[in-house]
């Protein structure tokens, strides 16, 4: 089938996000509910229950699966699925909404991602003790794992990733519904206590609750919730061998990544994503995966990301933005709604809603997660007419 | 005639200052004791002395394993089944833990002596391994260390061959330590020494010398289990032994490693021992055994071992008691890396191999070596076509690691890492090195470990260590 078969058949008509935080007083359906509330209030609809026909979420953390949406929401007597794939979680609900309706089955549907780490009484991520191998199973320890043979071959260092996390935390104050808001320095960064080599606590994203919801329509109804739609102009999942035990792999770049970008940009027709693409949110776990990113998914040439990062290239005034609301690094890190409220914030975005954080006029926008060890990457592109 | 064909040891490479036990500051070489870190105990110790002792024989031929330790952490389930796994013997094995007495390495010694003798077994590792402790601030801490020393008996290829033995028992509650203890218990120490050390090891001394019609001075070396210098140097002068006769107890280097005392000993003996030479061991416990061996030519055939020396020569100094404390569990706050279910049984059973052993596997299609084991291949997608390899006495190459000061351990931060071993690669924690010895592409070699004791039981697998020099003490 043609790359570009799923290409603007389908179009985002409504975008919700609650407030991202330690959201203590908060359940996982009073975030889903904000989430999905406001989403139906930005697609004008009144009767959810009526104009829903599916639901697709994602969580990682969930207790009682698909039901808890269900249930939040009041969806029955309609199929009511959820997804599971770490940290690509969000963009994989978003992906299966997406060809529910490229498949003719649904004109309207619901994507909710959401996660409650908070009820766990861990500060950061859990630490496993059920298996022998693969110890300490952080993943600090997983992601960090790319920086001694990066900064060997490259010659970048802990500056570099600390100008990251500055320009994140810089945009999160800029975000309403951010977590973290905050400016720091590099110094702040570079002094923090150490996580995992070369990770100090400021490389590290900021585990949060949190909970989005996107409302998708087929394109040619779209103008019938609102007049400025915005249309999907691709979305992808690629699985990736676990880099761990991969023989192949060099420690520079994450393979999934560079998959997943080649069948998105062959899906929505793009050949120069570095000129193309307007605004990107990419899966900033730790500052080292934004800065991997930048290079895997074509933004500058391999080695090249601290130059960029010194010019200041993916600063909101540069020429390609990235985590204009902040990132997982500020605006926090529900794991199943992160990829959701990236296309919560691409959206407005390209509708021109983004306020003080907005970027100038953007035509396209990326938005990509990275799960695992890492071992699937999801990559969703937004577009105007 | 039995005899022993090869040696190994081993000795925690964490060493604890006496000074700083009595709370002062430590002097630089001044007397320490070597002491078992968070994750290792006498089995881990135990899997080590067996793999330097089994450093260039063929595995396939051990058919028989005595495993010896009053330490071993399960008072229910079989330490040799578990140490015989981890060096990945054959499961034709006759297993058998001698316990319950600091006596039991001599007596697996002459039992295995015997089995090989009476034809039942061939070729016998007989492990003896311990890490007892005394409770904080006695003298028992302060004298005990921790070790490992292991032997191949069999009857061919000797380099020694044990000549005689002789026992004797008694009963005397002199040191002990009952279900439910961690610490070992002691009467008086000049009850002991008088009604139970000294005059037992004197009885199997002099009925062993009886017995071959021989005098203490016919024997080169003798090697005394001691629970501290000074009773072992008086039990010396009581058996007339002369100025350079006494093998060194390691006291002040080592302590008195429990089972393995006498044994690491024996070890030290044969590293430095040439053809013809005689050694006499005695050890206490219950009674004394005593062994008459005696050095043969194939001594010189040995390939080189780690033994005692190396050991002693890898210190890796304990900065301060506290830090010794919080890695024996000793601290009043509980590690919380304890509580959880820890290794299904099922999974420990499914993966043995792997978890264990070490056992990757090679693709017949391919030859590619991949870990852990799967049914499709990696490299050429050729099903269930393999067949197992073993990593652990591989060697391996660093390939990129981070330091992971989140994860609960006593001394972070934890080193970790990507193992490349002959192709297949392998996420490891590396043991006995500090991030500034840490390098792109170091070579390195694995060790057996407990990684933690979730579920109340010590889970096992193996981490890597920076590659040591080949050995050059022990057989020329």
């Amino acid at each position: 089938m043609g790359k570009d078969a799923l290409r603007d058949k389908v179009s985002v008509v409504g975008v919700g996000c609650c407030r991202f935080g330690e959201n203590w007083d908060q359940s996982p359906s009073d975030m889903i509910v904000d989430a999905a509330y406001e989403a139906y209030a930005d697609a004008g609809i009144d009767e959810p229950q009526k104009r829903i026909e599916a639901v697709f979420t994602g969580s990682l953390y969930t207790t009682q699966g698909p039901h808890e949406c269900a249930d939040a929401l009041k969806l029955f007597e309609r199929p009511v699925s959820m997804v599971s794939n770490y940290c690509a979680t969000g963009t994989d609900a978003f992906r299966y909404g997406v060809m529910s309706i490229a498949s003719g089955l649904y004109d309207t549907v619901l994507v909710v991602g959401y996660d409650k780490p908070k009820d766990r009484g861990v500060s950061g991520p859990t630490v496993m003790m059920d298996g022998v191998r693969d110890l300490p199973r952080t993943p600090a320890g997983w992601f960090s794992l790319c920086a001694a043979t990066y900064f060997d071959r490259y010659g970048a260092g802990r500056e570099d990733l600390a100008r990251i996390a500055v320009k994140n935390h810089h945009n999160g104050t800029l975000a309403p519904r951010s977590w973290l808001k905050r400016e720091i320095t590099v110094d702040d960064v570079l002094g923090a206590r150490m996580i995992s080599w070369p990770f100090g606590l400021y490389d590290c994203a900021a585990q949060t609750d949190g909970a989005a919801a996107v409302v998708l329509s087929r394109t040619d109804l779209a103008r019938g919730f609102r007049d400025d739609p915005v249309l999907v102009k691709a979305v992808t999942i690629s699985s990736g061998p676990n880099p761990q035990k991969d023989p192949t792999n060099d420690f520079l770049s994450w393979k999934p990544n560079g998959w997943a970008a080649a069948d998105a940009y062959a899906q929505a027709g793009i050949s120069d994503p570095r000129s193309e693409i307007g605004v990107a949110q990419v899966h900033d776990c730790f500052s080292l995966t934004e800065l991997l990113a930048y290079e895997d998914l074509g933004f500058c040439d391999k080695g090249s990301a601290k130059e960029h990062i010194a010019d200041g290239k993916f600063e909101l005034g540069g020429d390609l933005p990235v985590n204009t609301d902040g990132g997982l690094k500020a605006f926090g890190h529900p794991t199943g709604a992160t990829g959701v409220r990236m296309i919560y914030e691409n959206t407005l975005q390209l509708q021109g809603r983004a306020e003080n954080r907005q970027v100038k006029n953007p035509r396209l926008a990326l938005s990509h997660n990275l799960g695992g060890h890492p071992t699937a990457c999801g990559i969703a592109i937004l577009g105007r007419d | 005639m039995a005899g022993i064909s090869s040696y190994g040891a081993y000795v925690p490479p964490h060493r604890l200052s006496l000074d700083a036990l009595s709370g002062r500051a430590p002097r630089d070489g001044g007397p320490e004791k070597a002491v078992a870190w968070n994750d290792e105990d006498s089995v881990t110790m135990a899997v080590a002395a067996g793999a330097d002792c089994l450093a260039g024989f063929s595995r396939e031929r051990v058919d028989a394993l005595y495993f010896a330790s009053t330490s071993y952490p399960f008072r229910e389930k079989q330490g040799a089944a578990l140490i015989a796994r981890a060096l990945d013997l054959g499961r034709e094995l006759q297993a058998t833990d001698y316990s319950n007495s600091l006596r039991a390495g001599t007596t697996a010694l002459r039992a295995a002596a015997d089995a090989v003798d009476a034809g039942s077994a061939t070729c016998v590792l007989v492990i003896a391994s311990d890490c007892r402790m005394g409770a904080p601030g006695s003298g028992l801490e302060r004298n005990s260390g921790d070790g490992a020393a292991a032997f191949l008996v069999s009857k061919d290829s000797a380099i020694a061959t044990m000549d005689a033995s002789r026992s004797v028992t008694d009963e005397i509650v002199d040191v002990w330590r009952s279900e439910g203890d961690d610490f070992v218990h002691s009467w008086e120490d000049r009850f002991v020494v008088q009604e139970g050390y000294a005059p037992r090891m004197a009885e199997a001394v002099d009925g062993l010398l009886a017995d071959g019609g021989d005098s203490v001075s016919d024997y080169d070396k003798v090697a005394l289990y001691g629970p501290d210098h000074r009773s072992r140097a008086g039990v010396a002068r009581t058996l007339g032994l002369a100025e350079g006769q006494l093998t060194d107890a390691f006291f002040g280097r080592l302590g008195n490693a429990g089972v393995a005392f006498a044994p690491l000993q024996l070890v030290a003996a044969l590293e430095n021992a040439r053809p013809g030479k005689r050694i006499l061991v005695a050890n206490y416990g219950d009674g004394a055994d005593a062994l008459a061996l005696k050095v043969t030519d194939g001594i010189e055939q040995l390939p080189a071992r780690r033994g005692v020396g190396w050991h002693l020569e890898r210190r890796q100094p304990v900065a301060d008691y506290a830090q010794y404390l919080k890695a024996r569990d000793l601290g009043t706050s509980e590690w919380e890396a304890q509580a959880g279910p820890g290794l299904s049984a099922t999974v420990h059973f499914r993966e043995r191999d792997s978890n264990l052993a070490f056992c990757g596997q090679r693709c017949r299609s391919c030859g590619a070596v991949q870990f852990p084991v799967q049914r499709v291949c990696e490299s050429c997608f050729a099903r269930d076509d393999f067949e197992g390899t073993r990593l652990s006495d591989r060697s391996g190459k660093l390939v990129t690691w981070t330091f992971d000061y989140f994860f609960p351990t006593p001394s972070p931060p934890t080193v970790a890492g990507i193992v490349d071993i002959e192709g297949a690669r392998v996420h490891m924690q590396l043991v006995n090195c500090v991030p500034d010895d840490v390098n792109l592409g170091m070579p390195l070699e694995f060790e057996f470990r407990c990684m933690h004791r979730a579920g109340g039981r010590p889970n096992y697998y193996w981490k890597a260590t920076p590659a040591a020099e080949p050995a050059t003490s022990g057989g020329r």
